[in-house]
């Protein structure tokens, strides 16, 4: 029963798998196959193959095109060749997130840009009235499919299936080639802090692309993997969600994103508000923590109290599969956000305590830049 | 899925009548497959009172927290502390070793409101 909800060209595809479907962000999509914990720990033991068809993809042309994403992104894409991606963010003049996006340097001189699904609309609205000169921004992302596969056997399965050898291609890079036939941008990147790919298709070719990949995932144990488990594994990986602890109302620096906005590359929308919260510090840093024992996840706004005094509140939480920890993340007063400090997260109305850690929670096997 | 013998409450929970005025108390089948998998439980003390359509424990998924309410009034005779190491019981035998807790009946007109397990199915759309 469609719900008014926007579907991917992989829904009939979860149906038939047995998945539990549940709206996100206008969409509905997988939250989970079996069990969420299976699919979470499949993919750091073999791989998982997940649809994140619902995603956006922007493209950009034009003499003017790098100039104007220079202005309106904060990290330098000079630093990108041919095939090269990087993190990086939209910011308000507040230099407050607008989102966070991977941008590619395609090999033919567009510029690739991919945007939170929920985010869609904002971002091309935000970004078209900023447009200045030769820049056309060509949203595609109804007419793409983008299909992740992760995990340490990702190269494994996928090898075989591609005409280019994936072994040379390094972390956030990116080539065109076909898989199993069907062409696509295939990128070495992901959400789960595990070695994997993204696979960027045509909407009309997923079906068939997604088919492919499960039947050369399967003597791998490889399993689809929905929402739910996407959500434990990137928080493991310590990567932020936009919504949760990204928004309009925190900044790169609160966030610890710092390494994506490149002071120097000259004028961007958000430089001067930054430079300024740069200088002072900032007054609140996203901080990651492990609940000291089991009671109850932490999760999206519930308090941080430091000597009983409350000091910030969660933006994400949950139970870590391969810790078999409660974990989360949540901004706090900045000096508490060091890690070792004790603090505690009120869990359904007692205070329970917490250590604030260094780094991921779980540590990372992707590739490298 | 839905056992004849057992009762059940629209907040999908069943219920096991035991002598000696007791019955026993999990959650359905339904409720564990809504949930997913079950990762922590918060369980009440044992002599705790408890009132029918109050929360008494909490049982949580990866993804959710649920409150779960007492079907009955009375007071908390044993707990199942075998959910503190394996919460997933709920998930693995949700009328069998996934029992939650034991409620010494006050009055045992409660458990005639309850459902039969064909009310039930009706409830969840599974008549």
């Amino acid at each position: 029963m469609n719900s008014g909800l926007r579907r991917t060209p992989l829904y009939e595809a979860h149906v038939a798998l047995g998945a539990r479907m549940i709206e996100f962000g206008g969409w509905e999509m997988p939250v989970q196959y079996t069990s969420l914990i299976a699919e979470h720990r499949t993919v750091r033991s073999s791989a998982g193959i997940f649809d994140l068809s619902h995603m956006g993809e922007f493209y950009f042309r034009g003499e003017d095109a790098e100039a104007n994403l220079q202005r309106l992104l904060t990290n330098d894409l000079r630093r990108l060749a041919p095939g090269q991606a990087q993190y990086s963010l939209i910011c308000n003049e507040q230099g407050g997130i607008v989102d966070d996006v991977i941008v590619y340097r395609l090999a033919d001189g567009r510029f690739l840009v991919v945007v939170n699904a929920a985010n869609i609309d904002k971002d091309r609205a935000w970004i078209e009235a900023r447009l200045e000169g030769d820049a056309r921004l060509d949203d595609r992302s109804a007419h793409t499919a983008l299909i992740a596969v992760q995990g340490p056997k990702s190269e494994e399965i996928l090898n075989p299936l591609t005409a280019a050898d994936l072994a040379g291609l390094a972390g956030f890079h990116a080539l065109e080639t076909d898989v199993g036939g069907v062409p696509a941008l295939v990128s070495r990147t992901g959400y789960t802090g595990e070695d994997g790919f993204e696979i960027y298709a045509a909407a009309e070719d997923a079906a068939r692309l997604w088919t492919l990949l499960l039947e050369a995932g399967k003597p791998y144990g490889m399993v689809p993997v929905g929402l739910g488990a996407r959500d434990t594994l990137r928080l493991e990986a310590r990567l932020p969600l936009y919504g949760n602890d990204l928004s309009e109302k925190t900044t790169p620096l609160e966030a610890g994103l710092g390494f994506a906005v490149k002071f120097d590359k000259g004028e961007f929308v958000g430089r001067s508000a930054l430079l300024a919260q740069k200088e002072k510090g900032p007054g609140r840093r996203l901080a990651a923590f492990v609940m000291n024992e089991r009671g109850g996840a932490p999760r999206y706004g519930y308090r941080i109290l430091h000597g009983g005094r409350e000091v910030g509140s969660v933006t994400s939480g949950t139970f870590s599969p391969t810790l078999e920890q409660e974990i989360g993340m949540g901004y706090v007063e900045a000096p508490l956000a060091e890690p070792g400090t004790e603090l505690e997260v009120e869990v359904r109305g007692r205070a329970r305590a917490a250590v604030v850690i260094k780094g991921r929670f779980v540590p990372g096997q992707a590739k490298r830049a | 899925m839905y056992p004849a013998e057992l009762r059940y409450t629209k907040e999908h929970e069943w219920l096991a009548v035991e002598a000696g005025g007791k019955v026993r108390v999990g959650i359905t089948f339904y409720a564990q497959q809504e949930l997913g998998d079950v990762v922590y439980v918060d369980l009440p003390k044992e002599g705790a009172e408890v009132e029918a359509g109050e929360s008494f424990a909490v049982v949580e998924s990866v993804k959710a927290v649920s409150d779960i309410y007492a079907p009955v009034s009375g007071r908390i005779a044993a707990v199942n502390a075998d959910l503190e190491e394996k919460p997933e019981l709920i998930n693995e035998e949700p009328y069998g070793r996934g029992w939650i807790a034991v409620i010494e009946v006050a009055d045992a007109s409660e458990i005639e409101a309850t459902l039969s397990a064909e009310e039930y199915k009706e409830h969840i759309g599974e008549a």
